[in-house]
């Protein structure tokens, strides 16, 4: 198969379908919860065909390549670690080297594609918003390094996703060792604020600043960052489940086990974003840089010592 | 370097229209402005043209949150005038509407206020526990809101005898998940860091801008008409005021959870013992003369103050809703704080505009705003007019 074609069918295609019903999940479970009955499972589909076909204004004074770049940039950095995640998972051994470091990379693409968004909108909210972006991935990211490199070190040094899924695969996963559990644990937080979900929806905070960055967005390139943030909501957990819990495996029980994973970490993200109030971005910052990331070295300490 | 935050006229925040120019420096906030005047609609002058009763229902949409408040008050500025005792029954079933509406109230903000926190689940399950409560008052009066149950000299609707049993057991019902709520907002850790030590308003603060209601009872202030000069059936049941002192967003909370539960309490006490007799005393003529009007509503106190000639219509009716009181502080609570407090602070005194809105007069570049006197003056050039019109003497 062509990596186009790889590329369309997995990385676009299937990941935002997944994505997109997760999406739906999450927010019937989140209706639930609630006690209210939610919107059906497709809803998020029908929302992202409708913003496609609405109007796209852009604000005057607003820098326009930044303004509508911005969503195709985060957009296409998924779609590209989705198509990595899949390839890795699917035939592990054709991936190219040093991977690992290549899509923790580009998963930080789209909140500084949000940042980017924001900053071109030229709106107080939406700069405000994207400095609380800002500060909240230079909060988040070592902590999330940290635990990411825990796999890694158990696994003799391999920074080749396919790898790590061969060593789980003969060693078991990661995630049942202690120092490995408690990376899943501080990886899960990072995540939730990776995807700015509440407690960590700061940058967005729509009573706050009205939506931060996306304040300005209409039409499709506001369908285009729905799309990207509801992919993210598959394929970060997906990233968790490739590095500490035995990858993904498509055939067989196997498919039955790998989605009883992931709707097992999307469910702990539902619930932590319906039993939370946000927290301030002070706060935030004090947590990932305080106790996650001694958490978070503790765990790589741990490795070490082969725990 | 500054920059100017709006929030407002039409914000998420809050659900009526309102202006604060917050200026900031980054995230901290170095200046306030508010500016409040979008929903003025007259209710005044409405009420001076229109007799006793029918103002009594005009004032009810005043607010549609607090609507028995503002009865409340005016019947009791009537009766002052009229100098008439209210039965006693009318007394007790005025006091139930009147907590009624004070737990919904409550509740209500306490869900509000979890939703500007991002905790949409606080949101969904107190306002799912206040339907309940809504419930009862529709058991009571037949309406969930906007009740129509007070009029000069007492009240228009009885409660009756075989409704008291079953209002019983559903106010019953709530106290198992109003504690729930009570546990799990005021124990949770992540709540407390956000509204701890977060918009203080000192005692100090409060008496100088004379804060009212929950806003000063938080800062350690023991003000609540319904003890200091108790009327309806409030000297007639077992109640506490609530008092805390930190005056931050997590006391004000606590005040107004803890609240919640006294006034189930006094609303059970009432119903159980509802003496028998009239609801209403049969006022006939207001005679000339001018009267007051107070009541604690779920925000602070509510004046009115009425003026009759002898007709059937008042010829002044001033309103002051608490709100009016409470909005100046927030020059004291806001500054210094950052973005993302702000809001809390802001919904924290609960409030409401719409009952506060009476008149701001505006230049067209938006400044220059007329003080009292101008206004007094063109009031009385006014009045003057229309006499000269009408040719009344």
């Amino acid at each position: 198969m062509s990596a186009l074609i790889f590329l369309i069918i997995f990385g676009f295609a299937l990941t935002s379908i997944l994505g997109l019903v997760a999406s739906g999940i999450d927010r019937k479970v989140t209706a639930r919860v609630q006690y209210r009955v939610g919107p059906p499972l497709w809803q998020p589909f029908i929302d992202i065909i409708k913003l496609l076909g609405k109007e796209n204004l852009i604000p005057s004074g607003a820098s326009k390549l930044a303004f509508l770049g911005a969503p195709l940039v985060g957009f296409a950095s998924v779609v590209l670690v989705a198509t990595l995640l899949w390839k890795n998972n699917l035939t592990p051994a054709q991936t190219l080297g040093g991977d690992l470091i290549v899509v923790l990379y580009l998963l930080v693409i789209p909140a500084i594609s949000l940042m980017m968004g924001g900053f071109a909108s030229k709106n107080p909210l939406a700069s405000v918003g994207a400095s609380r972006e800002m500060k909240l991935i230079l909060s988040y990211e070592i902590p999330f390094s940290l635990a990411v490199l825990v796999p890694v070190i158990k696994a003799g040094f391999l920074i080749r996703l396919g790898e790590l899924i061969n060593f789980q695969a003969q060693n078991g996963a990661v995630a049942g060792n202690l120092s490995g559990f408690i990376a899943l644990g501080v990886a899960l937080l990072c995540v939730q604020a990776k995807l700015g979900l509440v407690p960590f929806d700061i940058s967005e905070a729509e009573t706050e600043i009205v939506g931060g960055p996306l304040i300005e967005y209409s039409g499709a390139p506001l369908a285009l960052f729905r799309l990207m943030k509801n992919m993210l909501l598959f394929v970060l957990p997906f990233f968790l489940i490739i590095v500490f819990m035995g990858g993904f495996k498509v055939a067989g029980w196997g498919l039955l086990w790998s989605v009883l994973k992931y709707v097992g970490l999307l469910v702990v993200i539902t619930v932590i974003r319906n039993t939370n109030p946000r927290v301030r971005i002070d706060q935030a910052v004090r947590f990932f840089w305080g106790p996650v990331t001694a958490f978070a070295l503790i765990a790589v300490v741990l490795a070490f010592l082969g725990k | 370097m500054k920059t100017i935050v709006p929030i407002g006229p039409y914000h998420p925040l809050q659900e009526e229209p309102e202006f604060f120019t917050l200026t900031v420096e980054g995230e901290k906030i170095v200046s306030v402005d508010v500016q409040v005047g979008y929903n003025h609609r007259g209710i005044e002058k409405l009420s001076e043209m229109k007799t006793y009763d029918q103002s009594t229902f005009v004032v009810e949409r005043i607010c549609g949150i607090c609507s028995t408040s503002h009865p409340f008050a005016f019947v009791q500025a009537v009766e002052d005038i009229a100098q008439i005792e209210v039965p006693e029954r009318a007394k007790y079933i005025r006091t139930i509407i009147g907590e009624g509406e004070r737990i919904h109230s409550h509740l209500l903000w306490l869900g509000l206020a979890g939703h500007f926190l991002g905790y949409n689940t606080v949101f969904m399950w107190a306002w799912k526990l206040r339907e309940e409560i809504l419930d009862v008052m529709e058991i009571l009066s037949g309406n969930r809101n906007n009740y129509g149950m007070f009029k000069p000299g007492g009240v228009r609707r009885d409660i009756k005898a075989e409704d008291i049993p079953m209002v019983l057991k559903k106010i019953d019902s709530i106290l198992p998940t109003l504690d729930m709520l009570k546990k799990a907002v005021l124990d949770d850790p992540v709540l407390q860091a956000r509204t701890k030590g977060v918009g203080i308003l000192t005692k100090e603060a409060a008496i100088n801008y004379s804060a009212l209601g929950p806003t000063a009872r938080a800062s350690g202030i023991k003000r609540d008409v319904r003890k200091d000069s108790p009327y309806a059936a409030y000297d007639r049941v077992q109640w506490d005021m609530i008092v805390t002192q930190n005056g931050d967003v997590f006391d004000k909370l606590v005040l107004r959870v803890l609240e919640t539960f006294e006034s189930v309490k006094i609303m059970k006490e009432c119903l159980l013992t509802l003496p028998p007799g009239e609801i209403d005393a049969n006022l006939k003529t207001i005679p000339p003369g001018e009267g007051i009007g107070q009541h604690e509503a779920p925000r602070g106190e509510c004046f009115h103050y009425v003026k009759s000639d002898g007709t059937n219509r008042p010829v002044r009716h001033k309103i002051r809703a608490p709100t009016f009181m409470n909005l100046p502080t927030y020059k004291s609570t806001v500054i210094n704080q950052t973005i993302s407090d702000v809001t809390i602070i802001l919904a924290a005194i609960d409030p409401c505009y719409c009952c506060t809105e009476r008149i701001s007069v505006l230049d067209t570049k938006g400044t220059k705003l007329y003080g009292g006197e101008d206004l007094v003056r063109l009031s009385q050039a006014k009045t003057e007019r229309l006499r000269k019109e009408m040719g009344v003497k």
